[in-house]
Parts: structure tokens; C-alpha cells; sequence
């Protein structure tokens, strides 16, 4: 048994777990916000899926992933501009449209893909990785946290900046407001529908980038329902999370190593059913929940279009 | 907020002038309008995405109305609509209480996979009959069971049920596979799959025909959950606990209980789900195997308004669909997923026909207030509507 703890085992794990946690936390962190102001997206899978499809396709033909980070953003942006008209603007079902949302991306990458390349699934290559200097030789650690594609520590950077920006600035509180009492942020004088517009436009734009994470760095293919429920999961990870982005990062590094042990544990020689393994992360959020669901908040404005006036 | 009440009365005083005839006709070709349209938009917006794939629209519905109806191909898409019409019933139960059950792939998967387990062994040693009747009602009990914990967790903490619905579902998908992969396989056989049952030992079809008798039990568990709906306590206080929890705790509805037993009736329809489809027209599972009726089956759900009959004539359609969907989707050299597209536009095209509608109802104007204004002075800077009266 000692094998699992041999160094090589354990890199894999921890490197493993952050090329799976971090297009999970990119969309839980989107989701956060859309959350926050009081959005249910529930149309985060079809978004990944079509930022991953698009992400990959820029990735594939601008030979750099950041054209591949860039196009995946936008085709995000543009999965949930349904959502912005439908349920921000217009207030119809949350739920309905995200359902919508998710099987429209899974059937329209899934078509585009055989449009686009038959029944080939090409590769990408290897993404250039930053080696931080000094921090990457620590043994273990390092070639597992410092020697990632720069997007990662962007992304970590990005936690932090939203902690702030919820915290500390004018846009965060009036996020909040739009999840917890939209009718106060209305009485002063900031448009509620357009709150939450840009905040959708995140949460898009972010399920996006981790889509196209997960096609250009994590997979290096697009295959059609490549996500897996990740889209999902990262609406659990926000919940399990109340709201707060540092404790997104924290979820999502745990489940992404859930998810990359399959690999570790292969690498260490032992070899368990792959539909186990591929259970833990989701058994793992129902113990979660069972134990800390109670103590779960949800902003109360969730899932209820603004309409004003109305009681 | 004094424009409200009255845009609510307006339609009040205009009721007693007119007949009361014209009214519930006027009514029902509304709600017809509200279910077709939607359909039919979506298949006009489908056939726009399949010109600028550069596929032939009109080759492709034919291929559908082909694959779907003609020379006896209907008895393909009437077998296709006994899983579906039961799992259309057992969502209709929990979304009447505003209960989304998300987890339907994983209880039908595992009623599935626990079905054709026991199958085989149990059709050679009892009569035909009793065998479907246990194994149905063992398919309904393991979806029932899977509910377990969701609906738990609903009643008592009140998390949020799409969550853990989905998380069961996930892992009961996973669940199948395992038994698919361990214990249920057929050691004969190299690929994970279960014991084939034997052709004469499946549900029997009806005579004349090559559909399955599970055909009747889904059109029958159809009038009943009506009948239950409709007719019986049961169904008002579902129904009083989909329009308002507290209001239902106020009348006395013990709503923990009724939460769980909505998602135990759930449950236990889409388990007989998989009775029907792996009883009437498969005979075995195989690892892997997800087809995924719920997806699809949803749109549909609420275009026939949560009413366990309107729901036969448009799972019939999509029967249609998906039966014929195969061959035109091979035909047109297309995934079978785009059908999950068309499935996604009628969702899409319905909520908005449904906000058309209701804002016509109120005798609205058809955009919200900020909106509108949006439209009306585009560049100007904006002041919210009304927001004096607000305070």
C-alpha cells in the first residue's frame, strides 16, 4: 500500500486534480455570481459544452489557446445571451431554460462536431506551461502547482479579485442586493434587470473558459457530452459553497482530485471499477449535503424573475 | 403600485358580457394554439438550422414521417411510447407539486439494470404473467427507492431537490453499470451486457400487431394518475402544494409526507418505465446504455399543461419523432442529437409562446415595462418606471 504515497503517485494526483478542479471552478465561480444575483443557471452544462466545442475550434485552427480561451468565452456569452433575454428580461421560468439551454448545447455541439470533422476526433498538442521559478522544484508540490498553464493562476487570481469585488466594492453590494432584495436595489436607483444581465453575461462568459479549459488542456479532443454533469456539479460546488468564492476554490480542487484519481491510482498500480471511481465526486456532495445541506443558503430572490412592483 | 389592480380587473368586468359558450371554445383554441405553435415554430427553426447545415429540411421531415409512420414503422413509434408516456406520468406527479425530480436516468437506468438481473432466471421457474407482474413492480420499487434520499432531504431540510435528484441520478447510472458490469453479466458473452431473455418470454404483444402490451399499462397508468389527479384528495392537495407550501401547511397538508409520497409515485412510474422498455422491446441491458427519455420528454410535459391525457397525443408525436429521427438523422448524415436541438427549441419557443399568452391575458403589452422603454428611447438615460410610487 505504501506505493500510493510514492511521489510520483502523489503529483499525479495533486496535478490531476487541478487540471479537473479548475474548469469547475471557473464555472462555479460564474455560477456564484449569477447566483449571488439571483439567477439559477441551470444551463451551465450546455455552456461549458459549447465553450468547450468553440474554445476548442479556435484552439485547433489559431494554434494558440488563448484564441481557443478567447472564442470560448464568447461562445459562452453567447449560449446564455438566451438566458439574459428569456429570464432576466423577458422573466420566464429559470429552471425551463436552463434545461433548454443544456440540450440545446449537447445536441448542437454534438451535430457540429460531426459537421465539422465526421467521426475523427483530432488531438491538439501539449499547451506551453509556466514554470514558476524556484517554487517549481519543490519536490511533489511543485511539478504539480507550478508548472500549470498560466490560465490557472489567472483564474486562481480571479477568486480572489471577485472576494473583493464582493466584498469591498459598489458592483459587488449591488449583486447582492439583486439576490437578496432586488425590490431595495430598485429603490436605489440601479436598474435590477441590468444587474443581473452582466451577471449572467459572466457566468457565461466563465462556463465558457472552463468548457474550453477542459477541451484544450484538460481532454486535448472535443468529444460530444465531454462535460459529464460537470456543469452540475459546479452548481452544487457554488451551493455547498454559500456563495463565497474562496470557498469555490477550496470545493472544486477536492472534487477535481475526486475526479483525477482514477489516474493516480491506475499510476500507483491499483486498479478499481472506473464507474466507482466516476461515482466518488458525486457521492461525495450527497454525504455533503446530507451532512451541511441544512446549513445550505440560497440568496431568497434565487430563481424568481424581478417583475417591479409586484409582490 | 396603483397600474396594477387595474390592469386585474379589466378583463373581471369584461367577463358576464360575453355568451359562455364562445368563451370556453375561445379558451380551448387558445390552449391548443399555446401547445401547437410552439411545435411547430420549433420544427420551422430546426429546418433553418438543417439549410445552414446544408442538409435538405423537407428531405429530412419526410425521412421522419417515413422512418416514423409508414409501412408499419408506426408500431415502432407506438412501442417507443410506452417508456415515455410513464415517465411523462411520474414527472407530471412531482411537477404538479412543484417537485422537480431531475434524477429520472438514474432510477430508470437502475430499475433497468435490476430488471434484466433478475430476469432471466425468474422467467424459467414461474408463469409468464406473474414474472412481468414481479418485475415490474421490482423495476417500480428500485425508482422508487432511489427517490429515497432526495426526497428526504427535501422534506426535512428543504434542500434544494434539483441538486440531489441529479447528484442520485449520476449515481445510479453509475450503480447500473457496476451490476451491468459485476454481478448481472452474462458470463457467455465477452461485451458487459445481461442474460438475453428469450423472444417468448417477454411482455406478449397485442394481438395482430408486434406492439407490447406495456403499451396499455402506460396508456392505462395514464387514466388513472388523471383519474388520481383530477378526482381524488390526493391529487388537490398535490396540486395546493404546487401552488403554495405555506398555504398548503395551512390548510393542514402534511407536506413532508407528501412530498415524499409525490416523489415515491415518481419514482416508481419511471421504474415501470424500464419494466416496459427492457420487458417490451430489449430484453437486456447493456453497460453504458442511456437513452435518455427524460431529456426529451419534458418539453412535452409541460406543453400538455401537466395533464396526464393531453400528454398522450404529444408523446405520440415525439415518438414519431425520435423513431423516425433515426433513419432521417442517418439519412442526412447527422447525430442522432440533434433531435435533443429540436427538443431544446420546442422548450424554448414554448416558454416564450406561454409569456405571449399570459401577458395577453392581463391585457398587457407584450414586452415588460423596462423593456419596452429600452426599445422605445434606446439612448436615453433611463429613469425606473414608477418608482416613486414604489416607496
Amino acid at each position: 500500500m505504501s506505493s500510493i504515497f510514492h511521489q510520483t503517485v502523489l503529483t499525479a494526483l495533486i496535478s490531476g486534480g487541478i487540471v479537473a478542479g479548475v474548469p469547475l471552478m471557473l464555472t462555479a465561480i460564474g455560477e456564484t455570481i449569477s447566483e449571488r444575483a439571483g439567477v439559477l443557471n441551470l444551463g451551465l452544462e450546455g455552456m461549458m459544452l459549447v465553450g468547450a466545442y468553440v474554445g476548442f475550434i479556435g484552439a485547433y485552427y489559431g494554434h494558440s489557446s488563448w484564441i481557443g480561451f478567447a472564442l470560448g468565452a464568447i461562445g459562452g456569452m453567447i449560449a446564455c445571451s438566451f438566458m439574459i433575454v428569456l429570464c432576466v428580461w423577458l422573466g420566464l421560468d429559470q429552471i425551463v431554460v436552463g434545461i433548454a439551454i443544456t440540450l440545446a448545447g449537447e445536441g448542437i455541439t454534438s451535430v457540429l462536431q460531426q459537421a465539422q470533422f465526421g467521426t475523427s476526433y483530432p488531438r491538439l498538442g501539449a499547451m506551453a506551461e509556466v514554470h514558476i521559478p524556484l517554487l517549481h522544484k519543490i519536490p511533489v508540490v511543485g511539478p504539480a502547482v507550478f508548472e500549470q498553464h498560466l490560465l490557472v493562476y489567472l483564474g486562481v487570481a480571479l477568486v480572489f479579485v471577485l472576494v473583493w469585488v464582493f466584498r469591498h466594492t459598489n458592483v459587488g453590494l449591488n449583486l447582492r442586493a439583486a439576490g437578496e432584495k432586488p425590490e431595495a436595489l430598485d429603490a436605489a436607483g440601479v436598474g435590477v434587470i441590468g444587474t443581473r444581465s452582466y451577471a449572467v453575461l459572466c457566468t457565461g462568459a466563465l462556463a465558457g473558459i472552463g468548457g474550453a479549459y477542459l477541451s484544450i488542456i484538460g481532454a486535448g479532443v472535443f468529444t460530444p457530452f465531454m462535460t459529464q454533469g460537470q456543469g452540475y456539479m459546479a452548481i452544487v460546488i457554488c451551493m455547498l459553497a454559500r456563495g463565497r468564492p474562496a470557498w469555490v476554490l477550496v470545493a472544486s480542487f477536492l472534487f477535481g482530485i475526486c475526479l483525477s484519481i482514477t489516474t493516480a491510482l491506475q499510476l500507483a498500480g491499483i486498479n478499481i471499477s472506473t464507474d466507482l471511481v466516476n461515482m466518488l465526486p458525486f457521492i461525495a456532495i450527497m454525504v455533503a449535503l446530507v451532512l451541511f445541506g441544512r446549513r445550505s443558503y440560497l440568496p431568497p430572490a434565487l430563481a424568481i424573475p424581478y417583475v417591479r412592483g409586484a409582490r | 403600485m396603483s397600474a396594477i389592480p387595474v390592469r386585474e380587473t379589466l378583463p373581471m368586468v369584461d367577463e358576464p358580457l360575453r355568451p359562455q359558450r364562445s368563451r370556453t371554445a375561445a379558451r380551448a383554441i387558445d390552449l391548443l394554439m399555446r401547445s401547437l405553435v410552439p411545435v411547430v415554430l420549433a420544427l420551422v427553426a430546426g429546418g433553418i438550422l438543417l439549410v445552414i447545415l446544408g442538409r435538405d429540411p423537407i428531405q429530412f421531415y419526410s425521412d421522419i414521417w417515413h422512418g416514423g409512420v409508414q409501412q408499419g414503422s408506426w408500431q415502432d413509434s407506438a412501442m417507443r411510447m410506452a417508456p415515455l408516456l410513464l415517465i411523462a406520468i411520474g414527472l407530471i406527479f412531482v411537477f404538479r407539486a412543484n417537485i422537480w425530480n431531475l434524477g429520472y436516468d438514474g432510477q430508470f437506468l437502475l430499475g433497468a439494470a435490476v430488471l434484466s438481473g433478475l430476469g432471466p432466471s425468474l422467467v424459467t421457474h414461474v408463469p409468464l404473467w406473474l414474472a412481468m407482474t414481479i418485475l415490474f413492480l421490482v423495476a417500480a420499487c428500485v425508482g422508487a427507492a432511489w427517490t429515497l434520499v432526495p426526497a428526504g432531504l427535501k422534506a426535512v431540510y428543504e434542500t434544494n431537490e434539483i441538486i440531489t435528484t441529479l447528484m442520485m441520478s449520476f449515481i445510479g447510472v453509475g450503480v447500473a453499470n457496476i451490476l451491468v458490469k459485476g454481478p448481472f453479466q452474462d458470463p457467455t458473452v465477452n461485451i458487459p451486457q445481461t442474460k438475453v431473455l428469450p423472444l417468448d418470454k417477454m411482455l406478449p404483444a397485442i394481438p395482430g400487431t408486434r406492439i407490447h402490451c406495456g403499451v396499455l399499462v402506460a396508456v392505462f397508468a395514464a387514466l388513472v394518475a388523471y383519474y388520481v389527479l383530477t378526482r381524488t384528495s390526493f391529487g388537490l392537495r398535490i396540486q395546493v402544494l404546487g401552488a403554495n407550501p405555506r398555504a398548503a401547511r395551512h390548510v393542514g397538508v402534511q407536506v413532508r409526507k407528501l412530498i415524499v409520497s409525490s416523489f415515491l409515485v415518481s419514482g416508481a412510474l419511471i421504474g415501470a418505465a424500464a419494466a416496459a422498455d427492457i420487458l417490451g422491446v430489449w430484453g437486456y441491458s447493456r453497460a453504458n446504455w442511456n437513452p435518455a427519455y427524460g431529456d426529451t420528454v419534458i418539453p412535452f410535459v409541460f406543453l400538455a399543461r401537466l395533464n396526464p391525457l393531453a400528454v398522450v397525443p404529444f408523446i405520440a408525436f415525439y415518438a414519431v419523432l425520435s423513431t423516425g429521427g433515426d433513419l432521417a438523422a442517418q439519412n442526412a448524415n447527422l447525430p442522432t442529437d440533434f433531435m435533443l436541438v429540436l427538443v431544446a427549441l420546442i422548450l424554448l419557443f414554448m416558454t416564450l409562446i406561454e409569456f405571449v399568452g399570459r401577458r395577453r391575458e392581463l391585457g398587457q403589452s407584450y414586452l415588460p415595462e423596462g423593456l419596452r422603454e429600452v426599445f422605445r428611447k434606446p439612448l436615453m438615460k433611463r429613469r425606473p418606471v414608477g418608482s416613486q410610487e414604489a416607496a
